[in-house]
């Protein structure tokens, strides 16, 4: 289907992972638990920030997600969103990041969902661009990457027909399909039912450049109008938004893609399963993941830890305990988060090795995923 | 009006495609075909009008003789002619054509992919059967290629391509009167992906060229002048799916905004104009509509189909 999706799939899910780190990091100074041994100063997470985004918005990546290409499968988006994140300092383990990915994915799939016109696509990419820059305000080296690749995204989408943003937002349903991971957020706002899927309003403002249905008009031959009729639509809409802003700056006018998280309250970035079967397979994968990066971390690391590591979520078996303590109720489980995060200078010269065994270890039974993946898994390996 | 009956659990949920549901009444066998896209698969269930038994078969979007490549679907829809009827259905590779139970493939037709992907993706959608012999599928570069089908067999050729668009087609449809033998001016509409008013899906009845576009309204037009008869602020959101009753003049619109709605049109041949009227609307709550279809020529009956939904919602009237 569309060639052009990867760009602003990357930019959306790279910005909501750095929305849930930002909110991770800031909640790891509040947290009672005082046996950690380090602690995330703002100068801490700044450079985590920085560093990630410096990497995501580097000229040689973007230039490689900008090739027209089929999308990735979600495996080797998450291993690629996840090199990216350990591009920094930090380090998430397997379950972690499973965690934060379906965050990710599922705020995206809400806005593609309920994105008011297929070109709206751009908005939403653009707001998450915005609050990015916000975050690396402070360097303007790493800002100016941002503001080059804005740049380029406005310069090859701007001109696209609505009819190739619609193939495009078709594009990444398919993606997002059968999705219905709960999130704890959607659901305290109702923007998510129980069963995991999202809620359509038949009321509200239209689009921008759409009429409020309710109308009839009938014309003569000669283009005159003769006659004016309305009908119930079963729905309460209003006169349209307003038109957002295209450019570098500007007002969005639509709210998705905006930073949802706010930094107080941190079972927020919670997600539980509405289908408890394992999908045995992706466990094996997972399996294999860890024990890619265990080993790399059990050779190398020194057994008294000078830093932390990122445990994000709760894991399966915390949340099973939970299950049973709670006797299978509906609701979604919010366990306590034990937010260790590790910092670990060494990490980052290891990259290159990991790396290095995660593209021989890694299993490949899609050809197509593995081909597209590869040049930018070695690009990475570069920097 | 209509009141909803028993879903039909499909294998996979709908694709949010245009035109995502079809439908073929199987007269003589008391039987409905049903297909919806899933990704690079095409669900098909076979209904028994008695409500009693259901069979289900899924069909993939591949290259004969080659295992491994799999690619997305853009439309599935079944093809009636006089001799036979076909099911066809179109990806980003090329355009498959089988008997109308899915059994069997008779044809296969290769796109032209290019080596590297380009910008412009390449891909075929737009189906529409033709007087008593013809298929006519749109293609990404707005060609729309004519195939030649013989009574029987397999031995379809494609006989013309068409070039009259420079845009991506969006939707195909033939005169569909109903009534065999009336003098048609105009044959096949067809529509495409430019301009400022996106056109999705498009119909051609008695005449007259109903076109549901991406702002939501519905316009009818008169297909050799032209002419705008009517316009209607139909749908809050994208349409994705038009479908007419050709014996009664029942129009159904559905679209993104979860709203399928029934309408009426009415000729005046002598006055050339064209009266539309609302009659019923059906919410499916939370749900993007991708597909909705009247399941018999008079309109007595409609199914449904909505992204991430693996039913298919039927109503029938009071």
């Amino acid at each position: 289907m569309s060639e052009r999706t990867l760009p602003l799939v990357f930019i959306n899910l790279g910005g909501e992972m750095l929305y849930i780190l930002d909110q991770r990091l800031h909640a790891l100074n509040t947290s009672d638990d005082n046996s950690e041994k380090g602690v995330w100063s703002e100068n801490d997470r700044k450079k985590v920030m920085n560093d990630i985004v410096g990497t995501m918005f580097g000229k040689d990546f973007m230039d490689e997600l900008l090739k027209p290409q089929q999308l990735y499968s979600h495996r080797t988006m998450k291993t690629v969103l996840t090199r990216l994140a350990h591009a920094s300092i930090m380090r998430l383990n397997p379950a972690s990041m499973d965690r934060l990915y379906e965050l990710m994915v599922m705020a995206f799939k809400y806005q593609v969902l309920l994105c008011p016109r297929p070109k709206d696509l751009l908005l939403i990419t653009y707001n998450h661009i915005d609050t990015i820059r916000e975050f690396v305000k402070d360097t303007p080296v790493v800002g100016n990457k941002v503001d080059e690749t804005h740049r380029k995204i406005i310069e090859i989408y701007s001109s696209l027909p609505e009819g190739e943003f619609q193939l495009l937002r078709q594009t990444l349903l398919i993606f997002f399909q059968d999705m219905h991971i709960r999130v704890s957020l959607f659901l305290k706002n109702q923007l998510q039912n129980p069963n995991g899927r999202f809620a359509l309003s038949t009321s509200g403002p239209v689009p921008y450049g759409m009429d409020v249905p309710g109308l009839i008009r009938t014309f003569d031959r000669k283009g005159r109008e003769v006659r004016r009729s309305e009908f119930p639509t079963g729905g309460s809409y209003t006169s349209p938004i307003r038109k957002g802003c295209f450019e570098l700056h500007g007002d969005r006018v639509i709210r998705l893609g905006m930073n949802m998280y706010t930094v107080n309250h941190p079972e927020e970035t919670h997600t539980s399963k509405t289908d408890d079967t394992p999908n045995l397979l992706a466990k094996e994968e997972l399996n294999l993941l860890a024990r890619l990066m265990g080993s790399m971390k059990a050779d190398d690391m020194p057994k008294t830890e000078t830093g932390f590591q990122i445990n994000l979520f709760t894991t399966d078996q915390e949340e099973e305990e939970e299950a049973e303590a709670s006797s299978g109720a509906e609701e979604p489980l919010f366990g306590v988060i034990n937010i260790q995060a590790m910092q670990d200078e060494q990490a980052a010269t290891q990259l290159a090795q990991i790396a290095g065994q995660f593209a021989e270890g890694e299993e490949q039974p899609e050809n197509l995923s593995s081909s597209k993946g590869d040049d930018l898994l070695a690009m990475m390996d570069d920097l | 009006m209509y009141h909803k009956e028993k879903s039909i659990q499909v294998k996979n949920s709908a694709s949010a495609l245009y035109n995502n549901l079809g439908v073929l009444r199987i007269a003589p066998r008391h039987l409905t075909y049903f297909t919806v896209v899933h990704a690079n698969v095409v669900n098909m269930v076979s209904a028994s009008w008695d409500g009693l038994n259901y069979s289900h078969r899924q069909l993939q979007s591949k290259e004969p003789n080659v295992a491994t490549s799999t690619s997305l679907i853009m439309q599935a829809a079944f093809c009636p002619l006089p001799s036979r009827d076909l099911l066809v259905v179109t990806s980003q590779k090329g355009i498959q054509m089988y008997e109308s139970d899915g059994s069997i493939m008779v044809y296969w037709h290769a796109l032209d992919t290019p080596e590297t992907p380009t910008a412009q993706a390449v891909f075929a959608r737009g189906i529409s059967a033709v007087r008593e012999s013809y298929i006519c599928v749109g293609v990404s570069s707005g060609a729309i290629l004519v195939f030649d089908v013989p009574i029987k067999g397999s031995n379809i050729t494609l006989s013309e391509v068409l070039k009259e668009h420079k845009e991506s087609i969006t939707d195909i449809a033939p005169e569909c009167s109903g009534q065999p033998g009336m003098e048609c001016i105009a044959d096949l509409v067809s529509a495409d992906d430019g301009g400022n008013l996106y056109v999705d899906c498009i119909i051609l009845w008695k005449g007259t060229v109903v076109a549901g576009y991406g702002t939501g309204q519905i316009h009818l037009y008169e297909a050799v002048t032209g002419i705008l008869h009517a316009e209607i602020n139909a749908h809050a959101r994208w349409i994705y799916s038009l479908d007419i009753a050709p014996f009664s003049g029942l129009l159904l619109s559905a679209a993104e905004d979860s709203l399928v709605r029934v309408w009426h049109l009415t000729m005046t041949p002598e006055t050339n104009s064209v009266e539309v009227a609302h009659l019923h609307n059906e919410c499916v709550t939370d749900t993007q509509i991708c597909g909705a279809k009247f399941c018999d020529g008079d309109g007595y009956a409609f199914a449904v189909t909505g992204y991430d939904l693996s039913e298919i919602i039927r109503y029938t009237q009071s």
